[in-house]
């Protein structure tokens, strides 16, 4: 009896090709990467259907909350000698008395959302162990904000410093008003709203002129 | 035997390379590499942020020129959007009735096709003045921009408004390439309208 010897077929796949793929993704996911900045705020903006890239220096921000809380922010990557100034500008014309290492602790604060009072409390603990922020209070006439808001401009006098607002979907529109309002106060009428994009509607004006210069 | 025969005619053909040496795989077994390289591609989609945020600009005007920016506004090219509780949309155009008669209920969906025909009203009745070539000069020669001219939004959120409605409409005023509109703060007898709409809803 002639046994038939079958070949004996290997288990072995080529990966090859699988591997090609995976590093070709990797390698494009490792270039698009932007590491997100420590956000303590979640915030859900908006879509729009604005193509602007947003300000990465010399820009102020202003942030609202899902509860309407208000912390202001501002984007300096190039000197951080503006971080002291504003906090001295705070601290003399509010007359907080902050100590050098709570002036020093501002910088590293990513953004502020207290009142003036409970600001020193805040510097004191060290950036990481910020918890919750009770906001900066607002009003109809702008209230605390316009004096962050107006440090922030004589901190950057000279140099181009942009506005930016950045709202949760579900903050209510008067609080959006009021941080208006505290720009306004300080001859600010230019913003940048920040939103998430997204498309133009099919068959609207914009999107007729868009793919005609496309 | 047959085996045999056909080994041994085998050993021939192959000349002096004589015995099956067994050929050593020149394989690796990449699974430990496969497996990093998804680790590390979940990890970058993970943390990815593909859509950057986007700025969208919002000029205010100042508060005095206010009100003569909307005295100006002709009646009848304006439209009135007014924001309230739950994503409601109302409007009206041109001055609001005594007795609210002309205050209309809309959503988000159906508000661009009122601001679409608004608009190709207000062109239809454009008549042409001396204005025009110096609007047309601004627009780089454009003789269309002319046209609308006379048309615009007036957008009053009030107190419920969220914040995503009060962008959503100005993203609609992009949308629509509406060039002239207002954010004002609504009126007493708007307000009204809008509250005593919104509790009829909700019977």
């Amino acid at each position: 009896m002639p046994s038939v010897k079958l070949p004996k077929k290997s288990t072995f796949v080529d990966m090859t090709p699988f591997v090609d793929v995976a590093f070709l993704i990797l390698t494009f996911f490792i270039m698009a990467t932007k590491f997100k900045p420590p956000e303590p705020v979640e915030i859900n903006t908006p879509n729009s259907v604005s193509t602007q890239d947003l300000p990465e220096s010399n820009a102020a921000m202003v942030t609202i909350d899902k509860e309407g809380k208000v912390y202001f922010t501002v984007l300096s990557e190039k000197d951080r000698s503006i971080y002291n100034e504003i906090i001295n500008d705070i601290n003399t014309s509010r007359n907080l008395g902050l100590t050098p290492v709570e002036k020093a602790n501002y910088s590293k604060t990513y953004l502020v959302g207290v009142p003036f009072v409970q600001l020193k409390q805040l510097l004191d603990q060290p950036a990481a162990l910020q918890a919750k922020q009770p906001g900066i209070p607002i009003d109809t006439t702008g209230g605390e904000l316009t004096y962050w808001i107006q440090s922030a401009k004589s901190a950057f006098a000279g140099q181009s410093l942009k506005f930016m607002i950045k709202g949760d979907n579900a903050s209510k529109y008067p609080v959006f008003k009021n941080v208006i309002e505290a720009l306004k106060k300080n001859d600010v009428y230019k913003y940048n709203l920040i939103t998430a994009p997204e498309d133009a509607p099919a068959g609207t004006e914009l999107y007729k002129e868009r793919h005609k210069a496309g | 035997m047959a085996q045999m025969e056909g080994g041994g005619g085998d050993e021939h053909k192959k000349g002096p390379g004589v015995k099956k040496a067994k050929k050593l795989s020149t394989r690796v077994d990449m699974t430990p590499m496969v497996d990093l390289g998804f680790l590390l591609i979940t990890f970058f989609i993970f943390t990815t942020t593909m859509s950057s945020p986007k700025a969208m600009n919002l000029n205010m005007p100042k508060d005095t020129k206010n009100q003569e920016e909307l005295n100006k506004a002709k009646e009848s090219g304006a439209l009135t959007i007014m924001l309230g509780k739950d994503n409601a949309v109302y409007y009206y155009e041109g001055q609001l009735a005594p007795d609210g008669s002309n205050f209309k209920t809309a959503t988000f969906s159906t508000i661009r096709d009122e601001i679409i025909s608004k608009r190709n009203e207000v062109i239809k009745n454009h008549v042409h003045d001396d204005n025009c070539p110096k609007i047309w000069a601004e627009n780089k020669g454009d003789k269309t921009s002319c046209l609308d001219r006379d048309f615009v939004v007036v957008i009053k959120p009030d107190v419920d408004a969220t914040y995503k409605n009060t962008v959503d409409i100005l993203d609609e005023m992009t949308i629509n390439n509406v060039k002239r509109y207002a954010m004002v703060d609504i009126t007493p007898q708007e307000y009204q309208l809008v509250q005593a709409t919104e509790a009829s809803g909700k019977k």
